[in-house]
């Protein structure tokens, strides 16, 4: 990993970076000509959000559309796709296995507002962006003053950085809100160095982040069968289906270092609750486990990612086992300094999101 | 942070409660609502499931109060004469509905019923109302017809300064779209509120003055009163 300067990192590029091959069909109920309109190829970028993507969608569909007003919104095998989560986060945690490219479909009407909160246009985006970003201001330091006090022209260049991907910019000017992120040089006390962890993974002081909470957007799917290959999973028919916990982690211990493992952990504390870390006594089981998820994985990222490795939160009594955690579409090892992930992974508005697919076995009730 | 979460230490506190803190707040808060009889539902508090395969914790949840009914604001605003002439302007079948016994709504209007929910933010430290309205026969309402139900002063901040004070997000609980009053600010006006009180102790201020403090605010953007009484009340439940 490269040192970080005023450019980012070699990560934070790769994320940056990444798109998402978006094939989008317009829904059948809405076609009016035939023949049928071809779907739309579109590259979405990660960091981005499926409402940005309408007006290079639309010419591929406009002449086919029924009279009437566009309440645009998308959905992925029945279900509508919330416009607020990053698009990456949102291919991350409902394929499964990845589907390139992602099938999506359209719709111009019948926006579901029983389930979607609206989004009438770009600026509705923008501000659920500023929204998350407050947010996860309030939550480093204690405090939303650095964003409500940003000028319009800082505000635009943050949104416009965000909107055409541009990492150079976004990095000039979020480096103003001292956040204590990418780009940083300076430190503050740590509660740990990178080099009692992993000495090469540089960038991984959480310095600047003082009050030692970090926002985290954690989502859970859970498996209930027993299934050997994750492609096998069954579709998400419903957001029920999904966990979703928006909570900080607060980083914990001095001088130890703090993991990715210990980040989760440290969300789902019933999970490991009165359970065993895996440690060095890995039963054969474990290690036969641990080779079928590494075969999985490699299969299904082409990116180098390394092996994955699937947690036990435990004994055999156990009711539910990680089977996956995705950040940015990579499976990072678990024993990762979380500070290496945060600064490396999080997203623009400063947030880190996590998918996480659960194998939940339902206890037997007598 | 508090170690005992009955109390706050007023001198350094940044106006924020711990989610253990918010449960004692809500205990209280609903006793007091109950034991007050206001002529309002009572608060619930409602556990949360939301993790499949993992148990929940009784701690964790929300206050709710549904089916509520908002008082007319038109009350308590005017004096008697202007009243009368308020009457005089309003709808034509006006004679149908006035009976100076009863308090309705609005005289034009149809009731509408509010769902409130006190839902507690582990990114602010705060509870956050989340509300949602709807008609007689369960349509759901959008702002443009909540702003008739609440009180002039309300209905102005709001068209205001839409974006930084009501919006519409995801209930963290119910995956559905609700209205929430946006929490960033609630800190300020929390800790001049608690540390003015005369009240408070040489250990701090209770916990469980907090919501009953905290809903005497935020209620009044729906022309909800708290009775004084039920303020200076804690510690006597």
């Amino acid at each position: 990993m490269d040192s970080k300067g005023g450019g980012g990192t070699e990560a934070q590029k790769f994320v940056w970076e990444g798109a998402i091959p978006l094939q989008i069909h317009l829904h059948d109920s809405e076609v009016t000509t035939l023949p049928n309109p071809s779907p739309a190829l579109i590259l979405a970028p990660r960091l981005g959000y499926l409402p940005l993507l309408v007006s290079q969608i639309k010419p591929f569909f406009s002449n086919s559309l029924p009279p009437g007003v566009d309440t645009v919104w998308f959905e992925y095998k029945g279900l509508p796709l919330k416009w607020y989560i990053p698009t990456g986060v949102l291919f991350d945690l409902l394929c499964a296995e990845a589907e390139r490219p992602w099938n999506l479909t359209v719709h111009f009407r019948g926006y579901p507002g029983n389930f979607l909160t609206p989004c009438e246009d770009e600026d509705s985006v923008k501000w659920s962006f500023i929204n998350a970003l407050k947010e996860a201001a309030y939550i480093i330091t204690g405090n939303c003053k650095n964003i409500m006090s940003m000028s319009q022209s800082d505000q635009a260049d943050l949104w416009h950085s965000v909107l055409n991907g541009n990492m150079e910019a976004y990095l000039r000017v979020s480096s103003k809100l001292k956040l204590g992120t990418i780009g940083d040089d300076y430190s503050l006390k740590l509660n740990f160095t990178s080099n009692t962890c992993f000495g090469h993974y540089e960038g991984s002081d959480l310095g600047g982040f003082s009050s030692g909470r970090i926002p985290v957007r954690l989502y859970i799917r859970s498996i209930n069968e027993d299934i050997n290959d994750l492609e096998d999973a069954p579709t998400v028919d419903s957001w029920d289906k999904i966990s979703y916990i928006n909570r900080p982690v607060e980083i914990q211990g001095e001088g130890q270092c703090f993991t990715l493992y210990d980040a989760v952990k440290a969300l789902l504390p019933e999970l490991f609750a009165d359970k065993h870390l895996l440690t060095d006594n890995v039963s054969k089981e474990e290690a036969e486990d641990g080779q079928q998820s590494e075969e999985v994985s490699s299969s299904r990222s082409p990116e180098e990612v390394g092996e994955s490795l699937t947690k036990h939160a435990g004994s055999s009594l156990d009711t539910a086992e990680i089977k996956v955690i995705r950040i940015q579409g990579i499976e990072p090892k678990v024993e990762i300094p979380f500070g290496w992930v945060v600064n490396n992974l999080m997203n623009p508005e400063h947030y880190l999101h996590i998918c996480a697919y659960i194998k939940v076995v339902e206890p037997i009730i007598i | 942070m508090v170690s005992n979460p009955a109390m706050i230490n007023i001198s350094s506190w940044d106006g924020t409660l711990s989610a253990a803190e918010f449960y004692v707040a809500s205990c209280a808060f609903s006793e007091l609502w109950k034991k007050f009889n206001l002529a309002l539902p009572q608060w619930s508090w409602i556990p949360s499931s939301k993790r499949p395969g993992i148990p929940f914790n009784h701690v964790e949840g929300y206050l709710s109060m549904e089916n509520v009914i908002l008082p007319s604001f038109e009350q308590e605003d005017y004096h008697e004469e202007d009243l009368m002439e308020k009457e005089e302007h309003s709808c034509s079948n006006v004679d149908e509905f006035i009976d100076d016994a009863i308090l309705v709504q609005n005289y034009c209007h149809e009731v509408n019923y509010y769902d409130f929910h006190i839902v507690y933010s582990t990114s602010y430290r705060v509870p956050v109302l989340y509300f949602r309205a709807y008609r007689n026969d369960g349509q759901t309402l959008l702002l443009d017809k909540i702003e008739k139900d609440i009180p002039p002063n309300s209905a102005k901040l709001l068209t205001n300064s839409k974006w930084t004070f009501i919006t519409q997000e995801e209930h963290p609980q119910l995956n559905r779209p609700w209205y929430t009053l946006h929490p960033c600010g609630t800190t300020d006006w929390m800790k001049l509120l608690l540390t003015n009180e005369a009240s408070v102790g040489q250990d701090g201020v209770a916990s469980e003055k907090y919501l009953v403090s905290w809903f005497s605010v935020v209620g009044q953007v729906f022309g909800l009163k708290i009775p004084f009484e039920m303020l200076g009340n804690i510690g006597t439940l």
